[in-house]
């Protein structure tokens, strides 16, 4: 457990300290999912402590977005001047965004393995 | 009887806020379970109105909830890091779908703004919201860099957001299922493009795979649409 605090939390510290160095427009913590994961591709291996633990941690994902969800209640106002707009633009924007990239990258795997001999 | 200190103290404490937020989530998780993961059941949607609810039935000021809810919400970085950990279980899979990944990440990202902005304008929203909703489908750190860069405002960026994670959150099973798009990889990219780290923890649920392409759509998405969205704003006139 302690090997895996010290593990996520290096990483994420790394790359908040790479991206405010260079002002780069990401999270540090992205940045260190990806420093992590191409440690892993150099080691060729996942640490035991790492893929025990990380698992038990990411089945709980959605807790982790509770209190920023729960912090929307500030903006309440602002929300219901332009409750209908908002709540379609959002809606169908978000919609749009799902579709468009799965079907595109399902056409581009599926014509890949056209191309391939069976 | 000492009840109104006992008040005073406990809205001071921290342990109000993080023990409302576990309360919250297991009760959530519950339903969800007892509902057979129907999709208004989500976790996300579910505990935050349940804590939104107490909040606003005890008086409790949002700010006095944070001051224990913090704890859970500094999980989100560690954890986004731990993503790296099904992405390499997927490695193989990363590597033979290289360029349509990149291909599909580009066009992404450019229809996630692009389609805020334009149905933002077609609705006739005022212009700081619409520099607002430009972000709408990337993390909120990201989405408040955008916004503030821009000049919206970067906490209605953060709300736009979170309004559209748990909207796909809640329909990309039922959607994707019916348009037979649920394949791991296709189904996790498309939501990291346009539900971030929301949709992520949905599809990461339904698949660790899933999960672990969304996790990565959703950070070079953030890259990508942090890049294109001054481009589109020099093309287009808000």
């Amino acid at each position: 457990m302690i090997e895996t605090l010290i593990w996520l939390l290096g990483y994420q510290l790394a790359g908040e300290l790479i991206c405010r160095s260079l002002a780069l427009p990401l999270p540090g913590a992205v940045l260190g999912m990806l420093l992590l994961f191409l440690t892993l591709c150099a080691k060729k291996g996942i640490p035991a402590s790492l893929n025990t633990h990380v698992p038990q941690l990411l089945g709980h994902f959605s807790l982790l977005f509770i209190p920023a969800c729960a912090g929307v209640i500030v903006y309440w106002p602002l929300l219901t001047a332009h409750c209908w707009a908002l709540l379609a633009t959002l809606a169908g924007a978000t919609l749009i965004t799902l579709l468009v990239p799965a079907v595109l990258l399902k056409v581009l795997l599926a014509r890949r393995h056209g191309r391939r001999p069976a | 009887m000492n009840a109104g200190a006992a008040l005073v103290w406990l809205r001071g404490s921290p342990l109000f806020g993080l023990l409302l937020t576990l309360l919250a989530y297991r009760l959530a998780m519950s339903c969800n379970r007892r509902a057979h993961g129907h999709p208004l059941t989500n976790t996300v949607l579910l505990g935050s109105v349940l804590v939104i609810a107490v909040l606003l039935a005890s008086g409790i000021r949002p700010d006095e909830y944070m001051k224990g809810a913090q704890f859970i919400q500094f999980l989100l970085g560690p954890a986004t890091v731990g993503l790296a950990i099904p992405l390499y279980h997927n490695l193989a899979r990363l590597k033979r779908a290289a360029t349509p990944l990149t291909l599909t990440l580009l066009a992404g990202g450019l229809t996630g703004i692009v389609s805020a902005l334009g149905l933002g304008m077609a609705f006739g929203l005022p212009r700081e919201i619409l520099l607002s909703l430009m972000p709408r489908s990337v993390t909120t750190p990201i989405a408040m860099g955008i916004a503030e860069n821009i000049g919206g405002i970067p906490a209605l960026a953060v709300t736009f957001v979170i309004v559209s994670g748990i909207f796909g959150a809640v329909i990309v099973k039922p959607l994707f299922s019916r348009l037979r798009l649920d394949d791991d990889l296709v189904m996790g990219v498309a939501t990291g493009i346009s539900a971030h780290g929301i949709g992520t923890a949905r599809v990461f649920l339904l698949s660790e795979t899933a999960g672990a392409f969304a996790g990565l759509a959703m950070g070079l998405n953030g890259l990508v649409t942090a890049v294109l969205v001054p481009v589109v704003l020099g093309l287009i006139h808000v």
